[in-house]
């Protein structure tokens, strides 16, 4: 008898047997029409990764991405049939790979790749009217909370990630430079990475907390341009809700 | 939620084909369009964005088919909660016309594998696969179409045939059947048997949806034919014939064409989808 | 918080974000980005036969494979990188064990 552990165990396993009391029909052991499936696994995985991570594809071409696609699966393939969530360890995988030490900036840009598919898929929202932002006395912005779309992701790194990301699969200018906090927003159905100013990252995090406005971009330091960020997130539909502080205490 | 206005609580006898999110325009400007469309539920389980907001336009002009991947029906285990809440809450604010998985098992030890594993046709198989049949009929509160697999090899310890064991499903669970008429060509290629003997032996009267793909060509270590369930490429001739033979019995059935790898624009596409038209009105003439 | 700053971060932003509120998608509009969309699709199709890509036995582990020259990233130096050395990605490929699927 072929128990499921027994078929399992040999699909991510390239050096096991095949599996007992398999044949093609007749009297022949399967042979390679087991690795038909064994084929199947690692392919499709593969291919989702690939699909998934497109800037890593791009950066290293598709033959050194797919000996690594391969190693990820194996240790760790899906654990939900919901194939566009596959793949939220991989950053942290490549930034394991030893082999992979002269590219310390991989694992941050294969975090852009994954946030662009998570914002996709993210709940819908509608930004808010700016005019009512426009409309709040000083005292009352100051003490009002921001609601952020669901759809936001927010990736720090020590390296320039969205210029890297850009100049690999849009063709921008060449990188260089120093770090980069990058955002990924969604104004309706398409995320677009874009690259934070300095103390943005503060200030939307601030923002999530539950920090209020004046709180919040304090945090942002000296160099922090309101204008700039508070400009990006009305134009990318991203600020959802003010909450002025009384109806929340 | 369930829309009331529309009207579409069944396939149509007509073709449809699975739906790419790259033919949205294509398939909403042409002037004769197919008669219905089939999407992969684990597509459409975000919390929102464009598949979604595309899936909503679609399903108020055509019928929709969820056609489930990663269920895991065969599975030695239970089946996953998470997942069949997820496939609920589908079928419930979509209300499709009809709900289908596979007679196959893609999750062991919560290890998904996407790929549809065989399973061995045996008394034991017979029962889980049938407990599991009637949980998803109960969760979704509809019946399911049930799909024969494409088979790459056989186990030694199967007493049944395949076509005994999906009827004796249908008369445990009144569950209905997806017949795949090019997995019906590649498994009895690939396992040296008649496919137009398996289409006689098959419980037609259970059909609700037939199924139509391209396969690719290999073969196995003695050099037989090993054809592969790719949906890469035009289906083949004698696929379509097997279809003929199959129509002559079963009347005429909502056809769908599968094509979901190298996807080509949508002209070849419902190119595909008419000549599924040609073959149902031989049927009727 | 100065009145001078606040002022003229509104007055920038509304006046930003009712430009961008002109152009209107909708859910008919086209996708622009298909990768993002085609990225993590479910579908029942099977792989390419029986290729050895599910029976290679090069891994990344230990030493039997190294990275090929290949992709942007041999393109990219960044001299300013934490330890103020030049970094590339360009490496000599060495024995493999091919092929792949």
């Amino acid at each position: 008898m072929t128990s499921q552990t027994s078929f399992h165990s040999g699909l991510l396993a390239p050096s096991a047997p095949v599996p007992e009391g398999l044949t093609d029909g007749h009297d022949h052991p399967a042979g390679r029409r087991y690795g038909v499936y064994r084929n199947n696994v690692t392919v499709a995985l593969r291919q989702a990764l690939a699909d998934g991570f497109p800037a890593i594809v791009g950066l290293i071409g598709r033959e050194n991405f797919d000996h690594l696609a391969r190693g990820f699966l194996r240790q760790a393939p899906p654990r939900s049939p919901v194939m566009s969530q596959y793949g939220s360890a991989f950053p942290d995988f490549l930034a394991s790979v030893e082999q992979l030490a002269q590219l310390p900036y991989l694992g941050d840009v294969a975090r852009i790749d994954l946030a662009m598919r998570q914002s996709y898929h993210a709940a819908d929202s509608t930004g808010i009217d700016p005019a009512v932002l426009q409309a709040l006395d000083e005292p009352t912005l100051l003490t009002t909370r921001i609601d952020l779309a669901p759809s936001l992701r927010v990736i720090r790194s020590r390296w320039p990630i969205g210029a890297i990301w850009h100049y690999t699969l849009r063709g921008a200018d060449k990188p260089s430079g120093g770090p980069q906090d990058v955002a990924v927003l969604r104004a309706e159905y398409d995320p677009e990475p874009v690259i934070l100013g300095p103390g943005a990252t503060e200030v939307l995090a601030a923002f999530q907390d539950g920090k209020p406005f004046g709180a919040a971009i304090a945090a942002g330091g000296a160099a922090f341009d309101l204008a700039r960020l508070l400009t990006l997130l009305l134009a990318q539909n991203a600020i959802t809700a003010l909450r002025p502080s009384s109806s929340v205490s | 939620m369930p829309d009331a206005t529309h009207a579409f609580r069944h396939l149509p006898a007509c073709p449809g084909v699975g739906y790419k999110a790259q033919h949205f325009t294509d398939i909403l400007t042409d002037p004769n369009p197919v008669g219905w469309l089939e999407v992969h539920a684990e597509n459409y389980m975000g919390d929102g964005g464009r598949p979604i907001a595309q899936l909503k336009v679609l399903s108020e002009r055509f019928p929709i088919s969820v056609h489930g991947v990663g269920l895991s029906i065969g599975g030695e285990g239970r089946l996953d909660p998470d997942h069949l809440a997820r496939l609920k809450h589908l079928c419930d604010w979509l209300d499709p016309a009809s709900f289908s998985e596979h007679l196959a098992w893609s999750t062991h030890d919560s290890h998904f594998l996407n790929d549809l594993l065989p399973l061995p046709y045996t008394n034991d198989t017979l029962a889980r696969v049938a407990d599991h049949i009637d949980e998803v009929q109960t969760t979704l509160g509809r019946r399911m179409l049930l799909e024969n697999p494409s088979s790459y090899l056989a186990f030694a310890e199967s007493t049944w045939s395949e076509t005994d064991f999906l009827a004796e499903l249908v008369r445990r669970t009144d569950c209905g059947l997806l017949l795949d008429v090019n997995n019906v060509f590649v498994s009895a290629t690939n396992l040296d048997y008649s496919p137009q003997g398996y289409i006689d032996a098959y419980p037609l009267d259970a059909v609700g949806e037939i199924h139509l793909g391209g396969h690719d060509e290999d073969e196995d270590d003695h050099g037989a034919p090993l054809l592969i369930d790719s949906h890469g490429r035009a289906v083949v001739d004698p696929v379509w014939q097997l279809l003929d033979h199959t129509l002559a019995q079963s009347g005429p059935k909502p056809l769908l064409v599968e094509w979901d790898t190298d996807v080509p624009d949508w002209p070849v596409l419902a190119a595909e989808a008419r000549r599924a038209d040609a073959a149902l009105n031989r049927v009727l003439a | 918080m100065s009145k001078t700053l606040k002022t003229a971060a509104i007055v920038g932003a509304v006046a930003a974000s009712f430009a961008a509120h002109t152009s209107t998608a909708t859910a008919q509009a086209k996708e622009k980005c298909f990768g993002v969309s085609l990225a993590g699709e479910n579908d029942c199709a099977a792989g390419p036969g029986t290729t050895c890509a599910g029976t290679s036995t090069v891994d990344f582990q230990g030493n039997a494979w190294t990275l090929v020259d290949s992709g942007t990233c041999t393109e990219i130096e960044l001299p300013e990188m934490a330890d103020g050395s030049a970094r590339t990605g360009s490496l000599e490929e060495l024995e493999r064990d091919l092929p792949q699927g």
